[in-house]
């Protein structure tokens, strides 16, 4: 079957001619209307229907953001933050920079509908450092939209008022982790704290009630008033409602972004169809289905599913439609929508190396099964591919990562530690056999550690 | 400290962006890294009277996040990709092509003061992998011809300053 249709929302206006990312050109297309009529709204209307959306986070956990809306303390009498997550740091995403960089407009537009219905009056917009132009058009942008009435003093010409500030980030990956990044908008490391109590949405930043909402999920609260949240419904699958943004990226012959109706379209139209398939002369071998933190699929394997009537299904990679729930139902995840893909060109053990390294490079330090589990998963795979590999070392390093995952303040423990995991769950023969390859392979293997 | 008197104004105006001083650190050490180069040890005493802490608050963060740096680097910065997407497209070998392009290696100043080439962690463009940011300009698809052809600007540049 050949690939659906695209399903631009999110992108609609990403990479179209004549679309600047200035205020005029966003209001010739409608722009801020939506935020006018919710401000006509009741709040917890607007709450219910993002509610009744269905609408999951774009941010890598997929929860439901009207759920996560409901446990917001409103009773506290302390102000309620919103903070944007414009961290975009988990590998292989690459989605929100491209709203940032050419519909700014689109993120405020969401940010300020989501900060009224939530009784916010400051949001800031958590971005990477490494992402200056971004924070510079933000910046331009919020004080268009300041100066026609959009944010600040009296929207619209309302008794209601919030502002947005722009904070920039310094290079820490863990900065994308909500209550790092809290401690980081507070000035701090940004070492993750604990949950219980520390909460975002009863003790979040500053100790107030604090929503923290990816770029892209803010973006879709919007579109769901726009359209209502009945026809958004519509879009997607039972429980995974709305578009994905696919970024796909590694051995396809077209990498970029992709957007879909959730679940409409399987891994085999994305990747072939759409991606133009493997590389001349290549296979696929495997792909990274959500960031680099999901766990790898092996092209080849197959995974018994339940059907709701109880009878099974049974599916290749190819057949797994791009969705939350199946994901998750193969031991994956969708993550942030970062699809990595790998042909046969790659040695698992050097990719896994190259993945290591960064989690042993970002891990904030605070807890020891991370912090130095971490760092030997890093060493032992550098090791193989730098020096002496034996036999052993895969049951070795998924040992370590093993004791990680579950004995953590962060879910950076399950990241770091499942990508060695499935790594050596599914090519346990290529690190038993890395010596042998590592004395056959040729010389212009690239180089990936 | 001897800062720019935007310098100045920014600090003072972004101060206001928050309820507590101290949230004013990052933007403080970015807004100095800008203006002086590099972050040393009088500007974190001056941040830290600035916001009303103590220096070791302003130093344990200084030391936390990669892109402030205690030491003055070359007149580029030019940070290569190093993470999956990028490696799998050659990574390695274009940020090994700046470094021999310069004479250097990663986290050194060149010396003719010129660069200081480093790796980085993904930088959220991986679909045109391999990436690089030089200052504050991304660069995408920098193969090898494409990292000499950049280094060969630089260059240019540097002796038309002369
Ligand atoms: C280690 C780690 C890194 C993360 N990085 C990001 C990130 O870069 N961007 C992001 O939006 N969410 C990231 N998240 C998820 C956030 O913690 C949080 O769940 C998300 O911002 C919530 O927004 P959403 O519900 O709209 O997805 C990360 C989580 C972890 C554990
Ligand atoms: S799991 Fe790792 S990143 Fe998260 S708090 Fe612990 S040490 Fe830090
Ligand atoms: S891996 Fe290089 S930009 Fe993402």
């Amino acid at each position: 079957m050949p690939a659906p249709a695209e399903r631009r929302i999110i992108f609609k206006h990403i990479d179209e001619e004549g679309y600047s990312n200035d205020l005029a050109c966003y209001q010739k297309h409608g722009g801020y209307q939506v935020l006018q009529k919710a401000l006509t709204a009741r709040p917890e209307d607007i709450r219910e229907d993002v509610k009744k959306s269905g609408l999951r986070g774009r941010g890598g956990a997929g929860f439901s953001c009207g759920l996560k809306w409901s446990f917001v303390d409103r009773k506290s009498g302390k102000p309620i933050y919103l903070v944007v997550n414009a961290d975009e740091s988990e590998p292989g995403t690459f989605k929100d920079r491209y709203i940032i960089h050419q519909d700014p407009h689109q993120l405020i537009e969401g940010t300020m509908i989501s900060c009224f219905a939530n009784d916010v009056k400051q949001a800031y917009i958590y971005i990477r450092g490494e992402f200056p132009e971004g924070a510079r058009i933000l910046e331009r942008a919020i004080q268009e939209a300041r100066d026609a009435g959009f944010v600040g003093r009296n929207i619209c010409g309302t008794d209601y008022s919030c502002d947005i500030f722009v904070h920039r980030g310094a290079g820490a990956y863990i900065c994308g982790e909500e209550t790092g990044l809290i401690e980081s908008l507070e000035g701090k490391r940004a070492n993750p704290r604990i949950k219980p109590p520390y909460f975002p949405a009863v003790l979040g930043l500053y100790q107030c009630p604090t929503i923290v909402n990816n770029v892209e999920t803010l973006c879709h609260v919007k579109h769901i008033l726009d359209m209502g949240p009945d026809e958004y419904l519509k879009i997607g699958t039972p429980n995974n409602t709305g578009t994905r943004i696919f970024c796909v990226s590694g051995h396809v012959k077209k990498p970029g972004y992709y957007e879909y109706a959730c679940g409409e379209i399987t891994m085999g139209q994305l990747l072939y169809d759409v991606c133009g398939g493997p590389r001349e002369g290549r296979e696929f071998k495997a792909v990274i289905p959500g960031g680099s933190s999901a766990k790898i699929l092996r092209f080849g394997e197959t995974f018994t599913l339940k059907n709701q009537d109880g009878s099974e299904r049974v599916l290749k990679v190819e057949d797994i439609p791009l969705d939350f729930d199946t994901l998750a139902a193969c031991g994956t995840m969708g993550g942030s929508g970062g699809v990595i893909v790998m042909d046969d060109s790659v040695n698992m053990v050097e990719a896994l190396a190259n993945i290591n390294a960064f989690y042993a490079h970002e891990s904030c330090g605070q807890c020891t099964p991370c912090r130095e589990g971490s760092l030997w998963m890093k060493k032992i795979s550098s090791r193989m591919v730098h020096g002496e590999a034996r036999e052993e070392d895969g049951e070795l390093i998924k040992s370590v990562a093993d004791q990680i995952a579950g004995r953590t303040i962060c879910a950076f423990g399950e990241a770091c530690s499942w990508p060695t995991q499935s790594f050596v769950l599914k090519f346990g023969d290529e690190f038993k056999a890395y010596n042998e390859d590592k004395k056959t392979k040729s010389a212009d293997r690239l180089e990936l550690v | 400290m001897n800062l720019k008197p935007e310098t100045l104004a920014r600090i003072d105006e972004v101060i206001t962006h928050y309820p507590e001083k101290r949230s004013g650190t990052l933007p403080l050490l970015h807004l100095i890294q800008e203006d002086v180069g590099y972050i040393s040890d009088a500007a974190v005493e001056w941040i830290a009277e600035k916001l009303e802490l103590e220096p070791i608050n302003v130093y344990e963060v200084v030391t936390f996040y990669p892109m402030f740096r205690r030491k003055p680097i070359g007149r580029r910065h030019i940070k290569v990709c190093r993470t999956l997407s990028c490696a799998l497209a050659g990574g390695y070998k274009t940020c090994a092509k700046f470094e021999s392009e310069f004479n250097t290696h990663r986290g050194e100043v060149s010396p003719d003061g010129e660069v200081t080439v480093e790796f980085v962690e993904c930088l959220a463009s991986c679909g045109t992998a391999p990436v690089v940011l030089i200052d504050e300009t991304l660069h995408e698809n920098v193969d090898e011809a494409k990292a000499k052809a950049i280094s060969d600007q630089i260059k240019a540049e540097a002796a038309n300053r002369g």
